[in-house]
């Protein structure tokens, strides 16, 4: 668990974070949003103190962050950028055994840690365990990036604007992989993005930060439902947020018994592309059906539309 | 594999009808060189004029028959031939064929017995030369080899006249002739001039790498430090000597110590203080702008994974930095086997010794005796240098 407690940054005069306090449960994935100058980058540099606080202090696992040296600290914690910053003149495997090194773990263990990252990232070891960086695609290096930065199992991952460099569609794969390798490792992810949609798709718990405050910090439902601030209801998003909540429930959640001759739709889908299949096809209900074929109940246009309602 | 057959045939077809415009004027050069210029000079000794000898003159038929044959097959090659590798070879061919002539005209021209005549190779000779230079540097251009071979080239060639040299093939010629006489003092001062050249670039080195890293983490200091090597760098080499003989001298006066050491107002001191002054400023220069490079990502995410700041720059900033840094050494060291030649001029020694002698004696060949060693280390740097900055630069491109 990281707790931020009353954590401020002054550059002279010009407060970057403003009195922050925040709780990221553990095996959680919280995305911190906000334009530009919000301060949310710097909030997340001075958990792993590449900023040191003006004041506030930050406790993960009950443990001040302060009582060891910073690059001790930082060892412990994984850390992602946008662009990756892998290390050009290092293969991808010396670049994904960077912290283990650090912590002087023996070769044979560093070894068997970068296989298995790579087979967990999809990148064959015999391939691209001896390619440089420039010799990947971008969606490859970032997944490089990530994989060093959980290489030394570290409790706590931090992520600034991780798929920032990436396209669109590679950027939705890459959030697919994040949120499964968040499951299998069990990491607390603290992940700072401008991207409304990318903050709704992955954090468990959505943090909203203008000039240096941090406005509100819930799960994303209740950002829509119970906004605590004009910006916050303005940064989710007025015109789409019935939309935005449906995509929030899935289908599964839903369904309730009963039997439909409308199109079948699978249990992950969310509300949103539910109601965006009946819609199409014209039905006014759909069968929600697992992938062995057992059929969960039934969606109705009606049903779909009072999720979409605080 | 007709349409193989047929490109072939195509191209040198091509090849036929082109003349190469680098050939033309090489080849006009040769040749009017040869016709009008003398190939070597006899003088009765040392510093007369002398008189001019053709190729015809001074070999056997046989022996201007097959140089010339040699040198027309080279001129054809440079005009008609688009392979790179033939017109390699027949440069360095034609240059073999010119430097054994010259060789053998020495050989031939001097008396049994006479230390006192002196073989000087004449104008024919030199702008031969040249132009087979240029052939050979246009070929190995287009033949785009990689840094290896480049440096195996270099060490081949240089293993060639180094043979030949120490076989006494060219021991008859003028250049030679006063090797033979200040063979010892050519030892000490070709070490000493390498000792100048090298010593005051570790100095720099050691010097201008941690100034460098400090002016990139301290950008206020920067404009000030770059400034004041930008300035040093303005002023000439002799002035920059004279100045520094003063305070060198009152130094010498004042600590007998420093006298003891060598450290005087005249001699190598003031040159090594000099060419360090003037090799920092692409030390620095280069450690900053080859630092500023580094990506800042990679830099971020070093300090964000855990590195202490020493391992940061010595890991990351200071690796990826290098080719810049060596491009910078590079610099110095040609600069430096250059300088170093004036520093004979307060008599700091090296092979400028040589030049500025044969200057008061008028010893032409004196001149040389320092001058092609000097030459050939500063092309040797360079290339050697190149090279190692290539071979970094592609690892990590």
């Amino acid at each position: 668990m990281i707790a931020v407690e009353s954590l401020s940054k002054r550059y002279g005069e010009t407060t970057v974070v403003d009195d922050v306090s925040l709780t990221v449960e553990r095996h959680s994935v919280t995305a911190i949003v906000g334009t530009s100058g919000s301060g949310k980058s710097t909030l997340l540099r001075m958990i792993n103190r590449l900023v040191e606080p003006t004041s506030g202090r930050v406790l993960i696992d009950g443990r001040d962050t302060r009582a060891e040296p910073a690059y001790l600290l930082r060892r412990r914690i994984g850390y992602v950028i946008q662009g990756h910053g892998l290390f050009p003149h290092r293969t991808v495997a010396e670049n994904i055994a960077t912290v283990p090194r650090l912590l002087g773990w023996n070769e044979r263990r560093i070894e068997a840690r970068v296989r298995e990252l790579l087979e967990v990232f999809a990148l064959d070891p015999a391939t691209y365990a001896g390619a440089l960086p420039h010799q990947l695609s971008g969606g490859q290096q970032q997944r490089v990036g990530v994989a060093r930065a959980l290489a030394a199992e570290p409790v706590v991952l931090l992520m600034d604007e991780p798929f920032g460099a990436l396209d669109p569609i590679i950027r939705a794969k890459a959030q697919d992989d994040l949120l499964g390798i968040q499951r299998r490792f069990g990491t607390t992810v603290l992940l700072v993005t401008h991207d409304m949609d990318e903050a709704f798709r992955l954090g468990s718990k959505v943090a909203v930060m203008s000039g240096g405050r941090l406005l509100q910090c819930d799960r994303p439902a209740v950002l829509l439902t119970r906004p605590a601030d004009p910006f916050v209801s303005r940064l989710t998003g007025l015109a789409d947020r019935a939309m935005r909540l449906l995509s929030l429930v899935t289908a599964g959640e839903a369904a309730v018994p009963g039997a439909s001759d409308g199109p079948a739709v699978a249990p992950t889908a969310s509300l949103r592309e539910v109601l965006s299949e009946l819609v199409w096809s014209g039905a006014d209900s759909a069968r929600v059906v697992d992938a062995d074929g057992t059929v969960r109940g039934r969606l109705t246009v009606a049903a779909i539309l009072a999720h979409g309602r605080p | 594999m007709s349409g193989a057959e047929l490109r072939v045939v195509r191209v040198s077809g091509a090849g036929l009808a082109r003349v190469d415009p680098l050939g033309v004027v090489l080849a006009a050069a040769g040749a009017a060189a040869l016709v009008f210029m003398p190939f070597v000079v006899f003088k009765s000794n040392r510093i007369v004029p002398g008189d001019p000898r053709s190729l015809a003159q001074v070999l056997p038929a046989w022996g201007a028959l097959g140089c010339a044959a040699v040198l027309a097959m080279s001129a054809l090659v440079a005009l008609w031939v688009a392979d790179a590798r033939v017109r390699l070879v027949l440069a360095l061919a034609g240059t073999a064929a010119v430097a054994l002539a010259a060789a053998a005209a020495g050989d031939a021209l001097t008396p049994p017995g006479d230390s006192i005549v002196r073989i000087a190779p004449g104008g024919a000779f030199w702008v031969l030369m040249v132009c087979l230079g240029l052939l050979a540097t246009d070929a190995t251009t287009r033949l785009r080899p990689g840094p290896a071979v480049r440096v195996l080239f270099l060490a081949g060639s240089l293993a060639v006249a180094g043979l030949a040299l120490a076989h006494g093939t060219f021991d008859h010629l003028s250049v030679m002739r006063e090797y033979a006489i200040n063979a010892v003092r050519f030892a000490r001062e070709a070490r000493q001039h390498l000792e100048l050249a090298f010593g005051s670039l570790a100095a720099a080195a050691l010097i201008g790498l941690p100034l460098g890293v400090l002016c990139h983490r301290a950008p206020r200091l920067r404009p000030a430090v770059l400034t004041t090597l930008n300035v040093i760098q303005t002023i000439p080499a002799i002035a920059l000597f004279g100045m520094l003989m003063a305070p060198l001298g009152a130094l010498a006066a004042a600590v007998p110590l420093a006298d003891r050491l060598g450290i005087r107002g005249i001699g190598a001191a003031p040159a090594v203080v000099a060419l360090f002054l003037y090799s920092l400023l692409p030390i620095v220069a280069n450690t900053v702008a080859g630092l500023k490079r580094v990506s800042r990502a990679a830099v971020e995410a070093a300090h964000g994974m855990g590195m202490t700041s020493w391992q940061v720059l010595t890991n990351v900033e200071l690796v990826l930095a290098l080719p810049v840094i060596l491009t910078g050494v590079r610099v110095v060291l040609v600069q430096n086997i250059g300088m170093v030649t004036v520093a004979a001029l307060i008599g700091g020694g090296g092979l400028g010794a040589f030049v500025f002698q044969g200057i008061g004696q008028t010893a032409i060949d004196l001149v040389l005796l320092g001058a092609i060693p000097i030459v050939t280390l500063a092309f040797s740097a360079a290339l050697t240098l190149d090279a190692l900055v290539e071979v970094l630069d592609r690892v990590k491109a």
